[in-house]
C-alpha cells in the first residue's frame, strides 16, 4: 500500500485495517478504475453505433452511475451471482463479461448471447454444470467468432434484467436459496433503482429473502429519476435504504459516486451475507446523468441539479483519489483510458459485421429439447492483468493480484 | 396397485419425486407443519424437513419468483398456489420471465406450479377460477390437468421432471370424490397426449378435468338414445395433442368442445380452430362449445348450477349436434 506520510490529508486517512478499501492492492485499484473507465467508453462507442442505426432499439447510459456499479461488484467473489439493471454493465464487465458480448446483443446478431432474441445486457449466464444439467449448453451459431470455453464451478451467475422492476429480487433470493441447497456458498447481487423498489416485486422479495436469511445484497440506486418521475414522487421517505427498516434487515446509505466509500459498504455487507446474516441492502445516492435512454432528453431534469452531480463525477473523483494516494500519476491513468477506449472499439468492431439471427430459427427454442442451444458466453478471468502488462508497470511485489474476482 | 384418492395420488407423487430426487422441494403456503390448505402436502414436511417443504410468506410472486431462481441453481421447485385464482398474482412471474427465458438466454425453468382450480364448491368468484385460457397464448409454458387419480399421479411426476416450466391445475370437486387404482410403481403419463375415455361414432367430446366425469355421465344418457359419444381427455391443454383430436374428429365428423372455464376466450375457440382449419371436410355439423357462462363465478348453489356446464346442457348440445 502506498506510504501514508504521502496522503493528502483532505482525502485520505490513516489505513485501518477495518476498512475494506484499504486492503486493497494498488493493481485492484487500478483494476477498479479501469472497469468504470471501459464501462463509460464501451456506452461511448455504443452512442456511435446508435447514430449510426447499429444499434437495434434503445440505448441506456449509465452515465454518472459507472463507479457504484464496478465498486458493487467489486465486492463479490468470482462464483457469486449478479442481476444488474440497465445501467449495472460496469458490474457485469467485473464479472468478466467482454464488451463483444454487450455490442452483440445491442445490434441484435445471431452470435449473441440471446441470438438476438433479447436486447442490450440481458445476458445469462451459468455455470457449466447447471447448464449441462438443464440440457441446454452447446455450440454457437456459425459465424460467432469466439466458441465456448471450459467452464468451472466457480464461473459467475449472471441473470440479465427483467424488465418487470422489481421481478429480478424474488429471483436473486431464490439462487441464492438454491445455491444454498445445493451446498455452495454464492452470494447473489441485484442492482434495483429507486422506481423499482416501489413494485410488489420488490417487497415480496425483499421479505422472503429476509424471513429466509438469504445471502442476498440488494443495491439500491437512488439515481433521482424512474424515467421521468422524480423521487420524491416514488417514496415518501428521503433516504432510500430506509426501504429495508421494515424487513428488519441491515442496511446504509453510501455517496454513490465515491467509489471506495461504495467498495467499503458492499464488502462488508457482502462479506456479512456470506457469514449468514441474511439479506443486506445498500442505498446508493447517485445521479442519472442522461435521460432514460436516448430518445429522452430529460428536459424535466433541473440544470442545476445537473451541474451539482457533473461535479461528482464518479470516474473523475475516483481518478483524484488515486493522484491523492500517490497511487498512480495520471500519464498512467491516461494510458488506463486510451487502453479502455481502444479495447471498446476494438470489440464492437468484432461485432459489427457478425449476421443477424437466421429468421427460420423464429420458434426454435421456445422449450427444451429442440436441440437449439443457446451460446455460452465467453468470460474473462482477468482482463485487466492484459491492461497491466500493457501499461508496463513495475510490479509490487506483494501483488494480490485479481485473487478475490 | 391400490385404490386412492385424486388427492392422495398427488400426495403420492410428490412423495416419491422428493424421495428420489433431492432437487425437488416444495414452497408455498400453509404447506408445511399444517400440509396445505386441501391437505394435500400433508406429511412431506414430517419426512423431509423445513428446508425441502417451507413455508412462505403471502407472496405469490416471491414465491414463484424465487422458484425460477433455485430452478437456474439446478433446483427442481414444485410450488403450490393455495387456489389458483391466485396464480394472477404471479401472471408476471409466469408469463413474462419464467415463459420467455430459455428463448431469451436458453437458460431453462424446470418448475411446477400446481394449485386447485375450478368450480362446483361454493368457493365462489375468487376461489372456483380454471385459469388455463390465460396461459394458452404464452409460448414457453406448459399445462397439465388430470381427471384421474392414475393421471394426476403421472402427469405430476412427469410435469417435475420436465425441463420445462409445467402448470398443474388440479380440480378441487375431484379431491376426494375420485378414487382410482394407481400403481405404486415408478410411472409417468407423458405431457401432450390425450386419452380416448370412451370409444364412440356418432360426436366426439373434447374435454379435461372435472368435465370429463360430465362428460362420461352425459355419454351414458346419450346411449339411451342409440348416440355413441367418444369422450377424449386432452390431460394436456399444452402442448394440445392435435393429432389425438383431429383422429378422433375425422372418425366421429362431430365435435363438441366442454370446458369448464368461461366460453368466450377460451380453450374451446383454439379446439374449433384447429379442427376448422385441419378436420373441416370431415365436419357434418358445424362444432358445438358447452361452457360456463360469461360471468364471474357466482357463489349461491343455484346460481353456480346454472352457470357451469352439468350433463342436462351437454346431452341437449349433443342432441343438437347429432340432429343437424
Amino acid at each position: 500500500m502506498t506510504d501514508k506520510s504521502t496522503l493528502n490529508a483532505d482525502e485520505w486517512r490513516v489505513a485501518d485495517p477495518d476498512r475494506p478499501s484499504d486492503q486493497l492492492a494498488r493493481e485492484q485499484l487500478l483494476e477498479m478504475y479501469y472497469f468504470a473507465r471501459l464501462a463509460r467508453e464501451v456506452e461511448e462507442r455504443l452512442v456511435i453505433l446508435f447514430r449510426q442505426s447499429k444499434v437495434i432499439g434503445g440505448l441506456y447510459r449509465s452515465l454518472g452511475q459507472e463507479g457504484e456499479s464496478v465498486a458493487t461488484a467489486y465486492a463479490l467473489q468470482r462464483r457469486d451471482a449478479v442481476l444488474p439493471l440497465i445501467r449495472n454493465m460496469g458490474a457485469i464487465m467485473t464479472m468478466g463479461v467482454r464488451p463483444v458480448e454487450i455490442f452483440r446483443q445491442y445490434m441484435a446478431k445471431g452470435t449473441s448471447n440471446s441470438r438476438g432474441r433479447d436486447l442490450n445486457i440481458h445476458i445469462v449466464h451459468m455455470p457449466a454444470s447447471l447448464r449441462a444439467e438443464q440440457g441446454a449448453g452447446g455450440p454457437r451459431e456459425p459465424g460467432a467468432t469466439s466458441g465456448a470455453p471450459a467452464l468451472e464451478d466457480d464461473e459467475p451467475v449472471i441473470v440479465g434484467p427483467i424488465s418487470m422492476l422489481g421481478d429480478s429480487i424474488p429471483v436473486a433470493a431464490g439462487i441464492a436459496m438454491g445455491a444454498r441447497m445445493r451446498g455452495q456458498s454464492r452470494v447473489a447481487m441485484a442492482w434495483i433503482g429507486d422506481g423499482a423498489t416501489s413494485t410488489g416485486a420488490f417487497h415480496e422479495g425483499m421479505n422472503f429473502a429476509a424471513v429466509q436469511k438469504i445471502p442476498l445484497v440488494v443495491v439500491a440506486e437512488d439515481n433521482k429519476y424512474a424515467y421521468s418521475t422524480p423521487i420524491s414522487k416514488q417514496m415518501a421517505i428521503t433516504r432510500i435504504d430506509e426501504r429495508a427498516a421494515s424487513y428488519g434487515i441491515a442496511h446504509e446509505l453510501v455517496d454513490g459516486n465515491d467509489m471506495l466509500a461504495v467498495y467499503d459498504v458492499a464488502k462488508r455487507m457482502v462479506d456479512a451475507a456470506r457469514a449468514g446474516a441474511g439479506p443486506q441492502l445498500i442505498g446508493v445516492d447517485t445521479m442519472r446523468m442522461q435521460g432514460h435512454a436516448q430518445h429522452d432528453d430529460a428536459r424535466y431534469v433541473p440544470k442545476p441539479l445537473l451541474d451539482q452531480w457533473t461535479a461528482k463525477d464518479p470516474i473523475r473523483r475516483f481518478r483524484q483519489v488515486l493522484n491523492d494516494r500517490s497511487v498512480s500519476s495520471d500519464r498512467e491513468l491516461d494510458d488506463i483510458d486510451k487502453l479502455a477506449k481502444d479495447y471498446a472499439a476494438r470489440e464492437a468492431d468484432l461485432a459489427v459485421d457478425e449476421p443477424m439471427p437466421d429468421p427460420a430459427s423464429v420458434t426454435r427454442g421456445v422449450y427444451a429439447g429442440d436441440d437449439y442451444a443457446v451460446p455460452m458466453i465467453e468470460l474473462v478471468k482477468s482482463p485487466f492483468a492484459t491492461v497491466l502488462a500493457g501499461l508496463k508497470t513495475r510490479p509490487t511485489p506483494d501483488d494480490q493480484g485479481t485473487e478475490d474476482l | 396397485m391400490a385404490v386412492i384418492t385424486y388427492l392422495e395420488a398427488i400426495r403420492q407423487a410428490l412423495f416419491d419425486e422428493m424421495a428420489a430426487d433431492e432437487r425437488v422441494f416444495v414452497m408455498g403456503e400453509d404447506v408445511g407443519a399444517y400440509g396445505g390448505a386441501f391437505k394435500v402436502t400433508e406429511g412431506l414436511q414430517e419426512k423431509f424437513g423445513d428446508q425441502r417443504v417451507i413455508d412462505t410468506p403471502i407472496s405469490e410472486t416471491a414465491i414463484v419468483g424465487s422458484a425460477i431462481g433455485a430452478s437456474y441453481m439446478g433446483m427442481r421447485p414444485v410450488c403450490e398456489i393455495q387456489f389458483i385464482d391466485f396464480i394472477a398474482c404471479c401472471f408476471d412471474m409466469l408469463t413474462n420471465f419464467a415463459a420467455t427465458s430459455r428463448y431469451r438466454n436458453g437458460a431453462g425453468v424446470p418448475i411446477v406450479v400446481r394449485g386447485p382450480c375450478g368450480g362446483g364448491v361454493g368457493g365462489g368468484p375468487f376461489h372456483s377460477l380454471n385459469p388455463e385460457s390465460f396461459f394458452l397464448n404464452t409460448p414457453g409454458l406448459k399445462m397439465v390437468e388430470p381427471s384421474t387419480a392414475y393421471d394426476a399421479k403421472g402427469l405430476l411426476k412427469a410435469a417435475i421432471r420436465d425441463d420445462d416450466p409445467v402448470l398443474y391445475f388440479e380440480h378441487k370437486f375431484l379431491y376426494r370424490r375420485i378414487k382410482d387404482e394407481v400403481p405404486d410403481d415408478d410411472y409417468v403419463v407423458p405431457l401432450g397426449k390425450a386419452a380416448v375415455r370412451r370409444e364412440g361414432s356418432d360426436l366426439t367430446i373434447v374435454t379435461f378435468g372435472a368435465m370429463v366425469h360430465t362428460a362420461l355421465d352425459a355419454a351414458k344418457q346419450l346411449e339411451g338414445d342409440g348416440v355413441q359419444a367418444e369422450v377424449l381427455d386432452l390431460r394436456s391443454l399444452a402442448p394440445l395433442d392435435r393429432d389425438a383430436i383431429l383422429t378422433s374428429v375425422a372418425k366421429t365428423s362431430r365435435a363438441l368442445l366442454l370446458y369448464e372455464a368461461r366460453r368466450t376466450g377460451g380453450i374451446g375457440g383454439e379446439l374449433a380452430a384447429i379442427i376448422a382449419e385441419d378436420a373441416f371436410e370431415y365436419l357434418d355439423a358445424p362444432i358445438v362449445r358447452i361452457a360456463s357462462e360469461d360471468s364471474p363465478v357466482p357463489y349461491a348453489p343455484p346460481l353456480e348450477a346454472a352457470f357451469l356446464p352439468s350433463v342436462d346442457t351437454v346431452v341437449e348440445g349433443a342432441r343438437k349436434l347429432v340432429k343437424y
